[in-house]
């Protein structure tokens, strides 16, 4: 288990063969390209976008200006993968557990395998399933949090008669995100130090209390990427939520109504085809909008993160 | 012993795919024996060459039918028509990307379209003649009833969130002897911007006696509300939820109750022949150019059998075209598509209405003048 130790100073040259300078150009040409895919991308976002932020009212219709009419976008785009979360981060961790420590290995395998399956689906058909199948099933569901828990805003209802709601495409897009926050939360956990385990359950904890006590700190990191790119992932979805999604342009904290924002990605996708060029270039503004927003989001997230690291490391 | 079985099956099975074929082959013979009475398209036999087309998407699927039986006929010619939308496919069109373009409105100089064409195609006026006519069913899911007789007035205050239960007096007061039920009412309307939701909404304005406050527009009007992506998303949509209603082409329309609008004194339901009549009493526009069929759809008309809620989808191209390549596939092309053959093709494949024999006639006459300059 040899670790490749810092170069240790020495008074000869150190050896450089062609392989490395290839191999570290190679590297380097492959972090620039990616830099300036992502330059590009936001190059082209506001020079196509920049008239969007100004084009005819009519354009905005039913809004009046810009930020009307990306407003409700960004909030719809901001809910969906909030809920989504709420929903797939227990989840996963839980799987991740499951699979990591407490399935025997003859379990344990089938099962991270058949959910690294689910990543592999495309979300055109997470979009279908959702609208005609998860839509009408998860009516009941809905009519009942409106009866019983109709004084949350979230529940206020009416309830949708098609099931077509942010509740819904939440659930979509939470199914969508659990393969990849699963699988690295798996891969952390299963990397906690044998000797904090075994150190934890000599001191008598139970199953659960050696999880929480060496392998969650140990984890917490690992976790927290995983659940950002989960929320990268939500926050972009487009088709699955096009297709289940009963979209107005509005703001609401209502799940479960007919009434629901559109996200911003899906709002691009079902008007795209059809858009004139002015259109087409608030369209585009509103993805730079959307480039914004992921870009917030996860500093923000950092930098939460960031700081409970810094008050648990005190 | 597997192996032989499949063989045993494969033989037969070639065998009937060729009778097939060529039984395929010899109706397409025939078809094209048929259009060649007409001198536009046995000039089209020796046609080759490319064509780029585009514009609305509502012609997408008539336009695949129409590229189809074209290019069967003229092997060597390829067309492209790029459904991106009506907006787009009129500005293409003036900027000379497209020969022609398909747009679900006409063209007009609100934003100097009209004259705009005319300049791209050397100061001629530009030709628009109705292609693709197509009925939009009002669609709703109510157990156990079929249809329902609604007039534009009711039509426009369940649309507008006014009338809300099922039972309610207007709606019973116009179907005597149905048990309606008193379910809630959930419209729904396309979260895209589409030209069904502009000449419904166009509908439930002009027909409405002042019930729809909203100006015509293909993006619908009322924030709120059960809203779906797509003619399929709204058809799903409704399907999906007891109580719906909504509004969708009429050959996607299967499985699904239809309202019969009141025409007159009388209750038409959606159909084909009722869409292509009603468009062939509606008034030309004023002060267009012979070779300009430009519509105001008649939503109000009170003729027997028509049936007012429909989409009329345009052809734009130029009398004439620089290139003589280029005039003779345009107008071989669009003689084809305004043909009965061409008419026949898209009712069987997309479901859309085949032009009144008067008015295929007209458009016949217009685009068969194109030449080169």
């Amino acid at each position: 288990m040899s670790v490749t130790a810092p170069p240790q100073p020495r008074p000869a040259k150190a050896v450089v063969r062609p392989g490395d300078r290839i191999f570290a150009g190679a590297a380097r040409v492959a972090a620039l390209t990616i830099m300036l895919a992502l330059a590009g991308v936001f190059v082209f976002l506001a020079i196509e976008g920049l008239p969007g932020l100004s084009a005819p009212a009519h354009i905005y219709a039913p809004a009046e200006d810009f930020w009307s009419y990306v407003g409700p976008l960004v909030f719809g785009t901001i809910l969906a993968a909030v809920v989504a979360l709420i929903i797939a981060v227990p989840f996963s961790i839980g799987v991740a557990l499951f699979i990591s420590h407490y399935a025997p290995p003859r379990i344990a395998a089938p099962v991270a395998y058949v959910i690294d399956l689910l990543a592999a689906v495309p979300s055109v058909v997470y979009g279908l399933w959702g609208g005609l199948a998860l839509a009408s099933a998860i009516r009941p569901v809905m009519d009942w949090l409106y009866e019983n828990l109709g004084f949350l805003p979230f529940f206020a209802g009416p309830p949708s008669v098609t099931g077509r709601t942010m509740l819904t495409a939440g659930i979509v897009l939470a199914i969508m995100i659990v393969p990849i926050t699963t699988a690295i939360s798996r891969e952390v956990f299963a990397q906690t130090p044998r000797l904090h385990e075994e150190a934890a359950m000599a001191l008598g904890a139970t199953r659960w209390e050696m999880i929480r006590l060496a392998v969650f700190p140990y984890a917490r990191s690992g976790v927290i990427s995983a659940v950002m790119l989960g929320l990268g992932r939500a926050l972009g979805e487009t088709m699955a939520v096009a297709m289940v999604l009963s979209a107005s342009p509005v703001v609401t904290l209502n799940l479960i109504s007919d009434t629901n924002p559109a996200t911003i990605a899906s709002n691009i996708a079902s008007n795209y085809k059809e858009a004139t060029p002015d259109k087409q270039a608030l369209l585009i503004a509103t993805g730079l909008v959307l480039f914004a927003v992921t870009f917030a989001v996860n500093f923000a997230a950092r930098w939460v993160i960031g700081r409970s690291e810094r008050n648990v490391a005190r | 012993m597997i192996r032989t079985s499949i063989r045993r099956a494969v033989v037969p099975g070639i065998a009937a795919l060729a009778l097939a074929l060529t039984g395929c082959g010899a109706a397409n013979d025939d078809s094209g024996d048929n259009g060649g009475s007409t001198d536009s398209a046995s000039a089209g036999a020796s046609l080759s060459g490319e064509l780029a087309g585009g514009g609305a998407s509502s012609q997408e699927s008539a336009q695949t039918a129409w590229r189809a039986g074209f290019q069967s006929a003229n092997p060597d010619v390829t067309i492209t028509y790029d459904a991106v939308g009506s907006g787009t496919g009129r500005e293409n069109f003036i900027s000379k990307a497209f020969s022609f373009a398909g747009s679900d409105s006409y063209l007009d100089d609100d934003e100097g379209q009209l004259s705009a064409a005319a300049e791209r195609c050397g100061g001629e006026d530009a030709i628009e003649v109705p292609a693709y006519v197509s009925a939009i069913a009002i669609v709703f899911n109510l157990p156990g009833i079929d249809s329902l007789n609604l007039d534009a007035k009711t039509l426009a205050q369940i649309f507008d969130g006014k009338i809300t239960t099922w039972d309610d007096p207007a709606i019973a007061a116009l179907n005597d002897g149905v048990d309606l039920p008193g379910t809630k009412i959930s419209p729904v309307h396309r979260s895209d911007d589409s030209g069904t939701t502009d000449n419904f909404t166009d509908y439930l304005s002009k027909a409405g006696d002042g019930a729809w406050s909203h100006d015509p527009d293909g993006v619908w009007p009322i924030k709120g509300g059960e809203a779906a992506e797509g003619t399929s998303g709204m058809v799903a949509a409704v399907k999906g939820g007891e109580g719906t209603i909504g509004y969708a082409d009429e050959s996607q329309a299967g499985g699904l109750g239809l309202v019969s609008v009141q025409v007159g004194k009388e209750f038409v339901a959606p159909s084909a022949e009722g869409a292509a009549k009603a468009l062939a009493v509606s008034t030309p526009v004023e002060g267009r150019a012979d070779v300009d069929m430009a519509m105001d759809i008649d939503r109000t008309t009170t003729e027997s059998g028509a049936y007012p809620v429909l989409l009329a989808s345009y052809l734009i191209a130029c009398q004439t075209y620089d290139d003589a390549a280029e005039a003779d596939l345009v107008k071989g092309f669009l003689s084809y598509i305004v043909s009965d053959e061409g008419q026949q093709a898209a009712a069987e494949q997309a479901g859309a209405a085949p032009l009144e024999a008067s008015l295929a006639e007209r458009a016949a006459g217009i685009v068969g003048a194109i030449s080169a300059k």
